[in-house]
This record gives C-alpha cells, structure tokens and sequence, in this order.
C-alpha cells in the first residue's frame, strides 16, 4: 500500500487518462464493453478519491501528497501535485461527476469509443488543473481539458455545435492567452514555475521591471490572470460563449462543462490571483464585486427570459457563478478578517454545490430533451401527471438551485452573503435582490414544464412521454443526497475548506 | 644541349605526331565498301584510333612525361613546366573525346581528314601551352586555329556549316593580325622575344605607361577572340550553331582553355609587375562577358546557341582567378577550366547523340527525353548542373574556387556580379532541363522512342559523368595538379 | 577504429539512390522495396546515435570523423553532431521513412495515391536530397556544409518539376530554386571572407568550423558579413520577407516532397543561420539581433493571418509554417539560454508536425483530386486514422500543451519575453489565430457532411500510411509529455553557442 500512499494523487491523475488509451485498443462496436469499461474507469478514480478525502489531515497546514517529478527541466518546472482542502474538494467534486456524466451518457450511441475516450481526457485535464502546484503544470491542464471538451461540443452537440464549440474554444483560448503571457513572464523572472517559490518572490518583488514600475506590471498582468478566469468562471460580460456551448453540447458535456470546467475559472481566483496579486486583488475587489452583481442580476434576468430550457439552466450557472465570485471579492478586499473567511467559505462551498445542482439540472434537461427532442419551454406544460417521479427530481434540484433552506444551495449562498455584507454592503445588497430573482426563473420553468395545462402532443402515440429510467436514477441519486446531506450537516465537508481558507487567505 | 629533358617537353607533341602519320597510312585501307547500304562503318575505325591514340599518348606521357623543375627547352623557345603539361593533357583528353564523338557524325567523323586535322590542332594547342616565345607562340596560335577553320566548315554542303568556318575564319584572321602587330611592338620595344626575358624588361620599368596599354590591349584582343571574350564574342554563337556538333565542343573547350593557358602564361609572367593595371581591365572584360553572356543565353530556344552563350559566360567566371593574380586564382583558373572542359563536353556530347537521332537541336527536341531515355536525361542533369554550379559536380567547386579567389583578393565586386549571373545561369539551365524532365513528346508514346546511344558515344559519356563526379566529390588530387601548374608561374 | 556511423547515415541514402537507379524501370516495387529499406536502415542508425546521444549525456560535438579533403585549403570532410544536430538528424531519418511509406501509394487505378510515375527516378532524387540533408546536419567543415546545403537544394527543382502539381509547379519548382540558390551563394560570399579573414588572423587557413568559432573575427567584420551570412540561409528558413518561395513549393511539390521541403529543408536553412551565421558571427548577432526579431515577429503574426484567410489546405499550411518557422527565427534572435533551447525543439516539432500535416493532406488529395477547403469535408468517415493524425498534429501547431510544440514555443516565448517583451505579446497573437484556423479546417475538412461528388470516391488510407501517421504522431505527443527526452540534449548544444556569444 506504501506505493498508493505516496502516488495516490498521480494515481487519480492518470488512470483515465491511461483508461482512455487502453480503450484505444478495445472493438470500436462493443459499444456496450465500452460504456462499462468507461464507467469502471471514471469509479476507480472516484473510489481513489474517497480514500483520499478520508486520509486527509484537515488541520494540517499546506499541500498534503504532494508529488514531485522532474517533467521539464530545461525551465525550472516540475510534475508538482498536491492538495489542500481547496482543491481537495474539487478533486472530489470531479471524481464525483465524471462516472455520473459517463452513465449519463448510456444513451449516446454514435462513435461510442471516441466519445468516452474524451471524457477520460477530459477528466484528466480537470484533475490535473485542481492538483497542480506548479504554474506551467497548472496551465498544461487548463489547455488539456479543452480539446476534449470542444470536440465533444463539435461532434455530440446539436444543431449549431459549429459556431458553439468554436466560440467556446476561441474565447477560452483568447482568455488564457493573457495568462500564457503572465506565467511565462513569471517563469522568465523567477526561473520556476513552482507555485510557493513564485508566491514568495513575486509577492516581494520590489523596483522596475521592463522598464516599468513593478507595481503597474503587476496590475496588467494581475487583469491578464482575472481574464483568463473570468471567462471562464464566466463572469459578465465575457459570459456570451456559456449559454451557445451548454445548448449545443451533449447532457453528459454540459454536466461537467457546469459541473466542473467553470469552477477551474474560480479556482484560478482562489489558487492564483489571491495569493499572487493580494494588493492589486484588494484595489481591484470593487470592479470584480460589481461585475459580479452584474453577473448575479443580469444573469437571473437572462434566465427568466428564456424559452429554451437548457439556455435557462445555463444563464443559472451564470448567476450562481456570480456568486462565487462575490465571495471571492469580498474575501480580496478584507483578506484576513473573519467576514471574508466566512465568504471565502461560502464561495468554495458554493462551487461544489453548484457543481452538483448544475450538473443535476443539466442532466435533467437532458433527460427530457431525449425523450420529446425539444427543448422549448413552450412545448412543454403539464408533465407532471405523466412523469411523477422526473417531476419530483426536477423540482428536488431545482429547489437545491434556488437555494431553498435544507438544501445545499442555501448553505453557501448564506454564507457568501453573510460574509460579503459587512465588506461589500451595497453590492451584496443588491445581489441578494437577485435572490429574488433566481426563485423567479426557476419557478418559471418548472411551471412551464410540470405544471399548468398539459400539452396533449406528448400523452399518446409515438410522442409518448415515458418516465425516467433506473439508470438515470442512479445518477440522480448520489447528486441529490449530497444536495440534502450538505443542506442538512454541511460540516463534514465545511471542515475541510475552512481549514484551507485560513491558512490560504 | 639536346637532353632527355629536351624530348621529354615535346614529348607529348611527338606522339601526336607519330599518331597523326599512322592514321594518314592506315585510313585509307579503310574503304567505303558499300555507300548505298552505310556499309562505311570501318571507317569509323580512324576514329577508334585517333581516340584510342590519344588516351595512349595522355597515358604515356603522364607516365614518363612528368615535367620538374620548369625547364626551358629548344633554345628557350619552349618552357616544360607544370602548367603546360596540366594544359597539354587537358587538351588530348579533350581532343580524344572528341575524336569519339566525332565517329558517328555521318557527315563529318566517316573522313579521315576529320581526325587528322583535330590532331594537327591539338598539337597547336600543346605547343601553345608551353609556348615561352612570341613567335612560338604564334606559330602554335596558327596552327591551332587553321585546322579549326577548316573544321568548322567541314559540311561543305551545309551552308550553316560554310558560313560558320568563313566567319570563324575571317575573326580568326583579323584578331590574330592586331595581335601579332602587339607582338611586334613588343619586340620592337624590348628587343626580345622570349616571355622570361620580356618579363625582366618590364620590371626594369622600361616602358611607358601608355605604350604599356596599348600593348595590352592589342594582344588582349587576340586572346580575347579565342576565349571569346567579350566585346570579341561574336563569332561564337553562330560559328558553334553551324559547325558540326564535336568541333563546337571542342572550339568552345580545348579551343578556349589553350587560350587561357596563353594568357595565364603571358600577363602572369610578361605583364606581372604591371598586374595592376591589367587587372581592372580584365576585371570589367570579366564583368561584362558574364553580364551578357547570360542575358543573352537567356531567351535561346537553341541549345547549341545557348551552350555558345553560355561559354562566353563560362570564360567570364574562369577571369575572375586571372583577375585575382595569385597562386589561389591561377588554381582556381586551371580547376575551372577542368572542370568546365569535361562538362562542357559532355553536353556536346549529348547534344550530338540527341541531335543525330531527333535531327535538330532546339529545345522542343528535348521534350520527354527523361522517358525516352533515362540514363541520357541523367548524364545531362549531371552535366547542366554542373555547369550551373552545383554540387556534387565538378562545376560548383570550380565556382567556390573561383569565388574565394575573387574575394581574397579583394574584388568582392566582382564575385557578387558573379554570383548573380551564376542565379541567372541556374535559371536557364533549369529551363532545359524542364523539358528533358517535364515536358511531353506532342501525342506519342516516349518509351517507344528511345534515344539510341552507340558505343562512342557511351563510352565518352560515361568517362565526362565520372569526371564531371570525381571533380565534384575527390577534389583534392585535382586541385593538387591545378595547384602545381599555378606554382610555375609564380 | 569506432564504427563511423555518421558517414554511413549521410551516404547511405546516396547509395541507396544509386542502387535504384540501378533497377529496371518497370519493376517498380523493387524500387520501392530498396527505398523502404534504406530509408529504414538510416532512420534506425539516426535513431542510434540520438539515444547514444542522449543516454550517455554526452555533451559538445560527438561522433566525430575527420578525413582530410583537401587540406591545401583546409577542406576536410568532419562530421560530428551536437545536442542541437543529433535530434535533427533523428528527425531528416523520420521524414525519410515516413516519406518513402506514403509514397509507396495504392496502385488501386481508382486511388492512384502516392507515386506511381517513375518511382525509381524519383525514389533517387529525394535520397539525394536527404543525403544532402544528412550531410548539412552532420558537417562540421564550413565547405562540407555548402557543399551538402546545394546538394539537398537542387533535387527539389526536379521533383516539383516532375511529381508536382500541374499548375503551379513549373513557376514555384523555379521560384524556389532560384530564392535558395540566391540565398545560398550570399552566404558563401560570406563564409569565404570568414575563411580569408580567419586564415590572416590566425595564419590558419582552414574551413573548420570548430577553428573559425575562435577565429577572432573583429567586430566591425562580423557586423559586416553577419546579415548576408544569416539571411543567406535563413531564406530556407522561410524568413519573412523572404518566404514567399515557400508556400508556393509546398504547393506545387508532391507530398513526400512538401513533407520533406517543410519538415527538413526549412530546418537546414534555420540551422544553418545558427550554425554558420550566430555560432561563427556572435558578435553580429548580438549587433542585429533586432532585425532578426523584427522579421521573425512578422512571419509569426502575419504567417498566422495569411494562413487564416487560405482556402487551399496546402496553402494553409504552407503559411503556417512560415509563421512557426518564425517561432524558430524568433527563439534564434533572442540569444539566450530559453529561446535558443526552444528554437532548437521547436525545429524538430515543427518538422514532425508539418510533415505529418503534409502527409494526410496528401492523402486526402491523391483521393479526392481536390485541396480546397469548401470542396472537402466528412473525410473523417473515410480515413478516420488520418483524421486522428491530423487533429493531432493541429494540437501541436496550436501550441497545445502535452504535444510538442508546447513544449517548443514555451521557452521561446520566454526567451523573448526577456529581451523584448513586446514582441512577445504582440507574437502571442498568433496562437490564438492559429487555433481559429486550425480548428476551423479541422472541422470542414474532416467532419461536416461530405460533398457528393466525393461520396464513393473515397478510401481508407492504406497500412503504410497509418504507420506512418502513428510513428510522427508518437514522436510529438513523447516529446509533449516527456520533454526530458530532448530538451536536456538540446540544452548542451545550447550551452556550447552561450560560451561562443559570451554568456553563462
């Protein structure tokens, strides 16, 4: 067991990655070998990850596990693996989702083996992004996890996959581009990449650089780093590739695109931009505050006004994201007072509920879009009597997402606005208005699904709508009983995080 | 004295001469059996024996002929050095190569005269190598050129071929009498008519700068003619089109090194003090005969008019080393004319063995040669290229060497004309080559079409390609000999 | 006497070329048989000395042979490879045996892929070529390397001329030929006042080029002679403004020969700038390194625009290479330690990727009889294995990390961020364009729907073609995932040119 110890984050790291070349050499026509196999591959991480939740030390201060392997020499950067309690949770969230998208993905019946290969990938590059200490590795993963992601848009998607998967790609691109520039200025300085020594020597780097003062250096590429994330977190207004990528990718695509990808934007926050920049994170919380409002009340907006179901679930995630970052700029403003823990708390909790409530919702789209092909709210109406038991995990997770009090979403949302008021009074004001408006669009959809009067179209005949199946229950089912055990006893894994935060921030 | 030194410097000379006599008695047992049926095919023979003769001679005398310290022999008439040996073998290797391709010209290599005169010739060129007086230096000028004047009409009834000998011969005849007039004043200046002594006239400064000049120039247009410099160029693309293919290839080679082993001889031993003067001359006369040789080879649609363009180019490059006046571009000279003497051959060579199948010599004759005949289009890639200077052929390090002479000695000017118009020389050799390789035969079927290629004609392509490959590739032993033959002058 | 495996790789495929032009001509498997061998025979001794190379951690010129040539002049054949030469010459063998398996073709009258007229001539043609490749990367002897540089030149002329794209390929065969040769005979004026002026300085006259690196060459003299010197050869290199040869070359030539032409050539005229130009010229290359960044920047950001605005698939990547050769001129102009390493990577991902690229374009051509991007499309139907092959070679154009190229552009971008940072943000401009296009041409020529005219017409790519595709594509994601195996190699060839510029 010695070996699993020490190799337990590479371990998790690699083996989809190494699944997904295995399967490269599996009969591309057992499509039923290849979902099992594929699934098996995505649980053996998960269960990996379970150990690893459970063998963490929460009081210890720094990385636990850490790894560290000569990769590339030449320029000071290494294979660096570690986590914290941050990125623990993620690690988690990820490992979590992955089988769960995976078995949504039961349905998918064209070119089985490519499509599941890319989602081993895909996980790969998610997991690599919250494990790495090391500025270039971090970056490596950010980049790898979008080749697989774009391709599923642009070969699974629907209709206009094209534009959707190029916007995505391109905007994502665009976004890190900064972020490429600032790490290899970075890594130019300081000769590593390793992400405490940068932190210590960036923090302190004092005169001229480039023949400017350090100081103005610092803010552009401190804006460089915000890009990048903002994007994809996405934070208003570079949000606009968000609603085309999630309607345009397939179920299991947009769970992890919501579930997951987006958090790597507010990880980047967390794990970058706060501890690199603090100063200029500081000068520079009111902007990010108030693009966050805007996000949290214009997305809210957008939402409701949605005709297409999947689009609303999308502007959601814009919303809640908006969130998340609310937090994290109260917490930049007042980094060290007890407020901006509790918002720092509030916003990683927030991530990993809304990766759950996300995923969730986005599956249950899903489930719906397969069985009638359309996602127009319009069409809908009155299914509730048809399909009970949907109807009763639709509103389950809504409520989760509307931050009902006894689910997750409430937890987090509280604590992001509890901690967020005493910094930024007027702004989290003004977010809590959008509260107001999140409950709106969600009823509104369920409405216009479940309730009000039944559309006939999808009562008889070959329209005929049947009820989720066992399979997608399995998914459901630890999706939601995280989102009532987290609602209910959100210490267990409050624990993890606030240890983080205290010793990060 | 009469030593062995003395028979060994005009060794080679001799057994020519001794060649030319067996030929003259035998050549005439070889009848024309049948003429209605081709049945001439022994008089082929003569040609098998002036050939054969001539790479006997160059073996013997490379073999026992080997000059060493430079010597000067028959009452200082004759200088037995390095320099001229390298020339003299130059011009039998080239002389037998001809005779090979000259065999199955129909009109030309079936005549016993033929050969006879490209023997009398060549001793003319021999004897111009190791010329060390002006009036040995004449006589072999003569007998160079009459034989080639006759030669390059030898189609009497061709008329491209008559007016090819009659204007050769009348350029010939007016250049060569400005020179001997520049001879005379020599001698009438300096009271001597050996080059040695000459040359310890001049370093006393006997003469006037201007004298000097007019001198220079008078014996420059000469040479120039032969070398076909230009502004003295212009009987070369007429006379190299008429005349029969073989002697084209041998005016514009042998014919054109002995004229540089003149003028190495003459300006670097006679005029060497005065190197300054000449040497800007002959800089502009470089410049310029590569300048327009190459334009001019340019739009030719006649590849034996291009090859005659392009040797007046090729005459400009190989200046470049006289104009360089050191031991370096004396060697590059003699390394250039190798070189160019072996791929200029065979390019006649193949133009000879095309032409006698296609009947004709423009460009479009080439098309689809690369089908008809493979191993034809590749000796004459070989060949082409080196021309063009490119490696792994001969041309390019004779070009490098060229080059590096130029810039040692500072004319970096001139290299850079040089290179230019090699760019230019590159473009138009390629052109050719596009039809060999790229263009089709107009509605037929290339491979039932092969280019025949008779023994003679095999057997001298195949020993230019080697040559052309060993100069390219094992330079060193070349180098080694154009080096000696530099080290005499110096 | 140790066995001397450098010679034996620059000669072997000569020899080879020999032996093929030895066979008949209607026996054209034969020929081909002969190439596959050699070509496999070099790749595996090239493949030989690069682990030696790199397992033993050697360091400096290795391997080295030395025969007098001509040593009146200081001519000597002296071959040697360094950390910067070996991968280089491992990549010329890759191309080399990838070339010849997509060549063999399918002689299916429907497909007609590959080379199918007078393989033999053109099988000897391209080893000549690689030969002279061969010897460039392997000589130590300033004569020896002009001599193979021509050498690896002129057989291009002949192989677009003859196997090249109807239309264009007697204007670019001739264009190209003519910009090379230019370039090269400018840098041969400058090499050979480098040999006179060495020679005077030391009163050695020699063409070694580990003598002429301390020949003390004044300063005046290396600013003189270093521009010719560099852009003589860089013009190969694809240089901007000096690229316009370029795309029109990979156009016209037949596959094997694009592949060639960009994974190899474009790298002789790169190495040779360093080898000849910043190795021999430091001080003028410390002096003009701006311009060299100046041009550099240029091809990368307008190579990458261009190559956006392309409808033809070659011409595509044509432009594309002109922009990541600007990456190599890029990383060579900063000088230092990171820009000088990435250069050297970067040559040789770039030759595998572009080769790679070329390689399936020709596949998708010899089918469908057409380049142009509107007119192609579901090809991933067809031929899936290309369709991996290509995507992932667009990987590593982009720069993405985990592939080579990544691994490549890095450490330039981070050797140009600490000499001109500008140009390094302005050069970033790139990647992003490169994404668009690639990923844009990616999608219609391989996904989409397939127009009808080519439905039917096409067929899978055959055994060699994949094996092909596999070998380029293991070398690009190896070097992305391991950069230990050959960036450190690189590294010390890098050190050696620091201790000539004068630094660490």
């Amino acid at each position: 067991m010695d070996f699993l110890n020490t190799h337990l984050l590479s371990l998790i790291l690699f083996f989809p990655a190494l699944s997904a070349i295995v399967m490269l050499f599996l009969p591309k026509d057992e499509t039923r070998l290849l979902r099992w196999f594929a699934f098996a591959a995505s649980l053996i991480p998960f269960a990996l990850s379970l150990a690893l939740w459970f063998s963490f030390n929460p009081t210890a201060v720094g990385y636990q596990f850490e790894e560290k392997y000569i990769w590339y020499a030449a320029i000071g950067s290494s294979l660096h693996l570690g986590v914290d309690g941050l990125s623990l949770t993620m690690v988690l969230l990820t490992t979590l989702l992955t089988p769960l998208a995976i078995l949504a993905s039961f349905s998918v019946t064209d070119r089985v083996k490519p499509y599941m290969m890319l989602f081993l990938f895909l996980e790969t590059g998610m997991l690599g992004v919250f494990m790495a200490v090391d500025l270039l590795i971090f970056f490596v993963f950010w980049e790898v996890g979008l080749v697989p992601m774009y391709f599923l848009i642009n070969q699974w998607g629907s209709a206009n996959k094209d534009y959707a998967s190029l916007k995505f790609m391109i905007y994502t691109m665009g976004g890190s581009l900064g972020l490429l520039l600032g790490i290899q200025l970075l890594g130019a300085l300081f000769g590593t990449f390793d992400l405490a020594a940068i932190t210590t020597n960036w923090t302190s780097a004092q005169g001229f650089l480039l023949g400017f003062p350090i100081s103005t250096v610092k803010t552009v590429i401190f804006w460089a780093f915000v890009i990048a994330f903002a994007i994809k977190v996405p934070i208003w207004p570079f949000h606009t590739w968000l609603p085309d990528a999630h309607t345009e990718a397939p179920t299991a695509g947009s769970m992890l695109l919501a579930g997951v990808l987006l958090k790597l934007g507010a990880y980047g926050f967390l794990r970058l931009v706060l501890p690199l920049y603090p100063d200029q994170a500081k000068e520079f919380a009111w902007a990010l505050a108030l693009l966050a409002t805007a996000a949290i009340i214009f997305g809210a907006f957008a939402a409701y006004g949605q005709t297409d179901f999947k689009r609303l679930v999308a502007y959601s995630s814009v919303n809640h994201m908006g969130f998340v970052v609310l937090g994290i700029a109260a917490a930049a403003l007042a980094a060290g007072t007890a407020d901006a823990r509790i918002a720092m708390n509030g916003a990683i909790l927030q991530m990993f509920n809304h990766g759950l409530s996300a995923a969730g919702m986005f599956f249950l789209v899903g489930v719906i879009y397969e069985r009638t092909h359309t996602r127009n709210l319009n069409e809908f109406g009155g299914l509730f009597p048809l399909v009970p038991i949907y109807g009763g995990i639709l509103i389950f997770t809504s409520m989760a997402s509307l931050g009902l009090p006894g689910l997750n979403g409430f937890v987090s949302e509280f604590l992001v606005v509890r901690g967020s008021y005493p910094i930024l009074t007027p702004y989290t004001a003004i977010s809590m208005l959008g509260l107001l408006f999140t409950g709106a669009y969600i009823l509104k959809g369920i409405r216009q699904v479940l309730h009000g009067p039944m559309n006939e179209h999808w009562t008889h005949g070959e329209h005929q709508l049947t009820e989720i199946n066992t399979r997608e229950i399995i998914v459901m089912a630890p999706l939601m009983a995280l989102i009532l055990v987290i609602g209910i006893w959100p210490a267990w894994i409050l624990n993890v995080i606030n240890n983080a935060v205290v010793h990060l921030f | 004295m009469f030593t062995s030194t003395t028979f060994l410097s005009i060794l080679p000379e001799t057994l020519i001469l001794i060649l030319g006599v067996i030929l003259l008695i035998v050549e005439p047992f070889w009848k024309v059996k049948d003429p209605s049926s081709g049945g001439d095919e022994q008089r082929r023979n003569a040609g098998w024996l002036t050939a054969g003769g001539l790479f006997a001679v160059l073996v013997i005398s490379v073999l026992v002929g080997r000059p060493g310290d430079p010597t000067s022999t028959f009452g200082s008439s004759i200088r037995f050095d390095w320099l001229g040996f390298f020339f003299k073998m130059l011009f039998i290797f080239g002389a037998g190569i001809t005779a090979l391709l000259l065999m199955d010209h129909e009109k030309v290599g079936r005549r016993g005269e033929a050969y006879m005169l490209l023997l009398a010739s060549t001793i003319g060129m021999c004897l111009m190598a190791s010329a060390a007086d002006l009036i040995t230096l004449y006589l072999a000028i003569e007998t160079t050129s009459i034989p080639l004047y006759v030669l390059a009409g030898f189609m009497l009834t061709d008329e491209h071929s008559t007016e090819a000998g009659f204007k050769y011969l009348l350029f010939g005849a007016m250049t060569s009498a400005i020179m001997l007039y520049g001879f005379s004043l020599l001698y009438g200046f300096t009271g001597t008519t050996n080059l040695y002594a000459l040359a310890d006239a001049f370093k006393s400064g006997q003469l006037a700068a201007p004298v000097m000049f007019g001198l220079i120039v008078l014996i420059v247009v000469g040479l120039g003619f032969k070398v076909s410099v230009v502004p003295f160029h212009f009987w070369a693309p007429d006379v190299y089109e008429g005349a029969p293919t073989p002697v084209s290839g041998f005016l514009s080679t042998a014919s054109k090194a002995a004229g540089f082993a003149v003028i190495a001889r003459l300006f670097l031993v006679v005029f060497h003090d005065v190197a300054v003067d000449w040497a800007a001359v002959f800089a502009i006369l470089s410049a310029v005969t590569m300048t327009v040789g190459n334009l001019l080879a340019l739009p030719q649609k006649n590849l034996k008019r291009m090859l005659a363009y392009s040797s007046i180019a090729h005459a400009g490059y190989a200046m470049i080393g006289i104009v360089a006046v050191s031991k370096l571009g004396i060697t590059s000279v003699v390394f250039y004319l190798l070189a160019y003497i072996v791929t200029n051959l065979a390019a006649f060579g193949i133009v000879m063995t095309v032409g006698r199948v296609t009947g004709s010599d423009e460009y479009d004759a080439y098309r689809g040669l690369s089908r008809r005949s493979p191993w034809l289009a590749l000796v004459m890639l070989a060949a082409f290229l080196s021309l063009a200077g490119m490696p792994p052929f001969g041309g390019f390090i004779a070009k490098v060497l060229v080059f590096a002479a130029g810039i040692q000695a500072n004319y970096i000017w001139l290299v850079v004309i040089g290179i230019l118009n090699s760019i230019v020389g590159l473009y138009y050799y390629l052109n050719v080559l596009k039809y060999v390789y790229l263009f089709r035969m107009e509605k037929e079927d290339e491979e039932a079409h092969p280019i025949a290629v008779t023994r003679p004609y095999a057997i001298a392509l195949v020993v230019l390609v080697l040559g052309i490959i060993l100069l390219g590739t094992v330079f060193a032993p070349w180098f080694g000999f154009s080096n000696a033959a530099a080290m005499n002058l110096f | 006497m140790t066995f001397p495996v450098l010679s034996v790789i620059v000669f072997t495929p000569l020899t080879a070329a020999l032996i093929i032009l030895m066979i008949p001509a209607q026996r054209k498997t034969e020929a081909r048989g002969v190439a596959l061998a050699a070509a496999t025979f070099a790749l595996l001794l090239s493949l030989w000395v690069y682990i030696q190379y790199l397992t033993q951690h050697l360091t400096g010129y290795q391997f080295v042979e030395k025969y007098d040539w001509l040593p009146m002049l200081g001519i000597s054949l002296h071959f040697g490879v360094d950390g910067i030469s070996a991968p280089l010459v491992l990549l010329t063998g890759v191309v080399m045996f990838t070339g010849v398996l997509i060549s063999w073709g399918d002689n299916n009258p429907h497909v007609m892929a590959g080379i199918q007229d007078r393989p033999r001539e053109f099988f000897a043609f391209l080893f000549i070529l690689a030969s002279g490749v061969f010897g460039v990367f392997a000589s130590l002897d300033l004569f020896m390397l002009f001599f193979f540089y021509e050498i690896a030149v002129f057989p291009m002329y002949l192989l677009i001329v003859i196997w090249g794209w109807i239309q264009t390929r007697e204007y670019a065969a001739m264009k190209l030929t003519l910009y090379l040769f230019i370039g090269s005979v400018v840098a041969l004026v400058g090499a050979l006042a480098m040999y006179w002026v060495a020679g005077r300085n030391t009163g050695v006259y020699t063409f070694d080029m580990l003598q002429l690196e301390k020949a003390g060459f004044s300063a005046s003299f290396q600013n003189l002679w270093f521009l010719p010197v560099f852009f003589g050869f860089a013009v190969l290199g694809g240089i901007w403004p000096f690229h316009n040869w370029s795309p029109d070359g990979h156009v016209a030539a037949p596959t094997a020969v694009s592949m060639f032409h960009a994974g190899v050539l474009m790298k002789l005229g790169a190495f040779a700038a360093l080898r000849v130009g910043i190795m021999l010229l430091p001080e003028g290359a410390k002096h003009w390194s701006w311009v060299i960044m100046l041009c550099a920047g240029v091809a990368v950001v307008y190579g990458a625009f261009i190559a956006f605005v392309q409808t033809d698939l070659k011409y595509m990547i044509g432009f594309s290479s002109v922009s990541h050769m600007g990456l190599v001129m890029l990383g060579l102009s900063t000088l230092d330690k990171n820009g000088l390493t990435g250069a050297g990577v970067q040559m040789f991902s770039h030759g595998v990727m572009t080769a790679l690229f070329f390689a399936v374009t020709g596949m998708i051509y010899d089918r469908s009889h057409t380049r142009q991007i509107p007119e192609l499309g579901g090809m991933n139907k067809v031929m899936p294995f290309a369709a991996i092959g290509f995507i992932i070679g667009g990987l590593v154009s982009m720069g993405m990390p985990g592939f080579s190229g990544f691994i490549a552009e890095f450490p330039i971008f981070l050797g140009v961020w600490q000499s001109q940072w500008l140009v390094a943000v302005i050069a970033s401009i790139s990647i992003i364009i490169t994404a668009a296009y690639i990923m844009m041409n990616i999608r219609k020529v391989f996904f989409g729907k397939m127009p009808e005219k080519l439905e039917g017409h096409m067929t899978d790519v055959t055994v060699l073609d994949k094996v092909a595709i596999t070998t380029l594509c293991v070398l690009m994601i190896g070097i992305g995932i391991f950069p230990s195996v050959m960036v450190p190699m690189v590294q010390t060839g890098v050190q050696h040119i620091l201790t000539l510029l004068g630094g660490a």
